[in-house]
């Protein structure tokens, strides 16, 4: 059963787009001043249609990453690829933002002036390619589909944070990106609203098969979500140790119970405990 | 309906509490105004104060009198004159020194020594380089809600969230759409504080600087509402003077409400919490 289902994500993985290459990154914040090296020569080979979680000590470098993929900042050495395509790399050391690798940030960004509807559809009438009604009625669809359904009037200062988050996540697979950047999109909710989101995020993703990069500090979150927890180093950021998370998906919550799951866990929360202990070690020697 | 029976019942009492409390201010006022024709015994501070009977008797005088509307008008119209001037140029001028870096470190130091300059040491200088009373007593008004505009626009729009930045930016939008769609509304909170401060302070600065420049030469009359309650003390008319004051208070109070509700009506999202 698992075996085949793990073959049936494999030759769907080779189709879907949006697989990310990292080769060799390093990014040095002020290299003419402090030098604060925050990711030393990282190589991450994402395929396309993964969710790949990663998780690090907290100030380790994973943000530096993510912005780097996003387009937000250069990179200092090394090359990043979208599918083949140089996105950043020698000549050319900061990426160019857009549309297909969306960022769902580590504190939402959803514009508080407009209405979740308005805000769903900044992306496409941005862009411009598609009519208004197209593009309304595609984002009435959506958010029906992700239980967003009489929230489309109101602002997202009137909604619970939950369902802001969901917005924000529908907001970006409105402009069908291949690459979903997530920086700790659930940090600030309360467990249950996250076990929920959680599952809302596998529904979506099952209907629309896009890479997710996904940072978390949340273990558990990593194992349940991820295809693979990659566990970075403390700073600078390098991939420490790469946990194969072999639990078929679909999963639903009853994974959590799962002897495979806590073996996973026990596995990936020594290497992480080493090294935020490290990270601690360095925090405490530097201040 | 609930809320509504509930809004009612809290207003009510509101302003039971505040007609109460207005009456004994004015009861007050009226038995210490009068204490010394009664009793021959002049009460410190308040009895130098006409009486609040006194002075609606002769502001009941002035209702019918043109000249007095005319004072109004004037007031109101450099008031609004130099308060919008102030809008149109402080908050492009806020803008673009917070979205650009060459313009702001040309024109902020300059900003920031002429700022502390209160509005009113400009007044005889103004009067010197304007060639009308007129003129003098809008530009004084207009610097008085300038630098409270662009100071509040350019806060507003250097504290905004860098993320909505990025997002907009990978949601592919164009430099123009992030200022139009994303500073701009961003910044809509700021504008309408500072807006409304700066309202404030042109209602002071306007009334300063009629009485100081003698209420734009048209004769005794029709010079503003600074003009005429130092029109009225010049005068001796104490009665008088306690009409201006109340009518300037009147009028900033509908100039505030007027931006209050203009405020509201452009940022609806700040009433939702
Ligand atoms: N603009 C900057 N200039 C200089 N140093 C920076 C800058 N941004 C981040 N850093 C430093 O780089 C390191 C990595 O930061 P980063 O935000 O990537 O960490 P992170 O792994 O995302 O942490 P967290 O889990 O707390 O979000 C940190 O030590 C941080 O202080
Ligand atoms: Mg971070």
């Amino acid at each position: 059963m698992s075996a085949t289902m793990n073959a049936d994500t494999n030759s769907q993985k080779s189709v879907i787009k949006g697989a990310i290459r990292i080769e060799d990154v390093v990014k040095v914040y002020d290299p003419d001043g402090a030098a604060v090296m925050a990711v030393d020569h990282c190589s991450i080979d994402i395929p396309g249609g993964e969710i790949c979680m990663i998780v690090g000590p907290s100030g380790c470098g994973k943000t530096t990453l993510l912005n780097a993929i996003a387009g937000f900042h250069g990179i200092t050495s090394g090359e990043i690829y979208l599918d083949n395509e140089l996105l950043c790399g020698p000549g050319k050391m900061q990426a160019e933002p857009g549309s297909d690798r969306i960022v769902v940030f580590q504190n939402g960004a959803l514009f508080p002036w407009k209405s979740n509807l308005e805000n769903v559809v900044f992306g496409p009438m941005m862009e411009g390619k598609l009519s208004k009604e197209v593009i309304y009625d595609k984002a009435i669809k959506m958010m029906a589909d992700a239980g967003l359904g009489g929230t489309e009037h109101s602002f997202p200062g009137e909604v619970s944070s939950g369902l802001r988050r969901r917005v924000e996540i529908v907001r970006a697979l409105m402009l069908e990106p291949k690459v979903l950047l997530f920086d700790e999109p659930y940090r600030a909710l309360d467990s249950l609203t996250k076990s929920v989101m959680h599952e809302a995020l596998l529904d979506i993703y099952y209907k629309n098969k896009v890479t997710i990069f996904f940072i978390t500090h949340d273990l558990e979150e990593a194992i349940f979500l991820g295809h693979r927890l990659i566990i970075m180093s403390s700073r600078p950021c390098k991939p420490k140790k790469i946990v194969e998370v072999d639990i078929p998906h679909p999963r639903d919550y009853s994974v959590l119970t799962s002897p495979r799951f806590r073996e996973l866990m026990e596995e990936a929360k020594g290497v992480v405990n080493e090294e935020a202990k490290k990270a601690f070690e360095a925090g405490e020697k530097e201040g | 309906m609930n809320i509504t029976k509930l809004k009612d019942k809290i207003l009510s009492r509101a302003f039971f509490r505040g007609v109460i409390a207005i009456s004994i201010f004015l009861i007050i006022w009226e038995v210490g105004a009068r204490f010394e024709s009664w009793y021959g015994y002049r009460v410190p501070w308040i009895g130098l104060i006409p009486a609040p009977t006194a002075v609606f008797e002769s502001w009941g005088g002035l209702i019918g009198d043109p000249s007095y509307w005319m004072s109004w008008q004037m007031s109101f119209m450099r008031v609004l004159g130099g308060f919008f001037a102030a809008m149109i140029l402080g908050i492009p001028f806020g803008l673009f020194m917070a979205v650009n870096r060459t313009f702001h470190d040309t024109a902020f130091p300059t900003f920031e020594i002429l700022r502390p300059i209160p509005p009113l040491a400009w007044v005889p200088a103004s009067i010197i380089f304007w060639p009308t009373a007129e003129l003098s007593i809008a530009f004084v008004t207009f610097l008085g809600a300038f630098y409270t505009i662009v100071i509040n626009v350019l806060g507003g729009a250097k504290s905004i969230n860098k993320q909505y930045l990025q997002a907009a930016q990978s949601m592919g939008a164009s430099q123009w759409d992030i200022f139009r769609r994303v500073v701009l509304p961003a910044t809509l909170p700021s504008i309408v504080v500072g807006s409304a401060v700066g309202m404030g302070i042109t209602w002071e600065v306007v009334v300063a600087a009629e009485m100081i420049s003698g209420g734009g030469g048209s004769g005794g009359a029709g010079g503003g509402l600074g003009f005429f309650i130092w029109n009225s003390y010049v005068g001796g008319s104490y009665e008088q003077i306690v009409v201006g004051m109340i009518s300037i208070g009147i009028a900033g109070y509908f100039s505030s409400e007027m931006l209050r509700n203009l405020g509201g009506f452009l940022t609806p999202w700040l009433k939702t919490r």
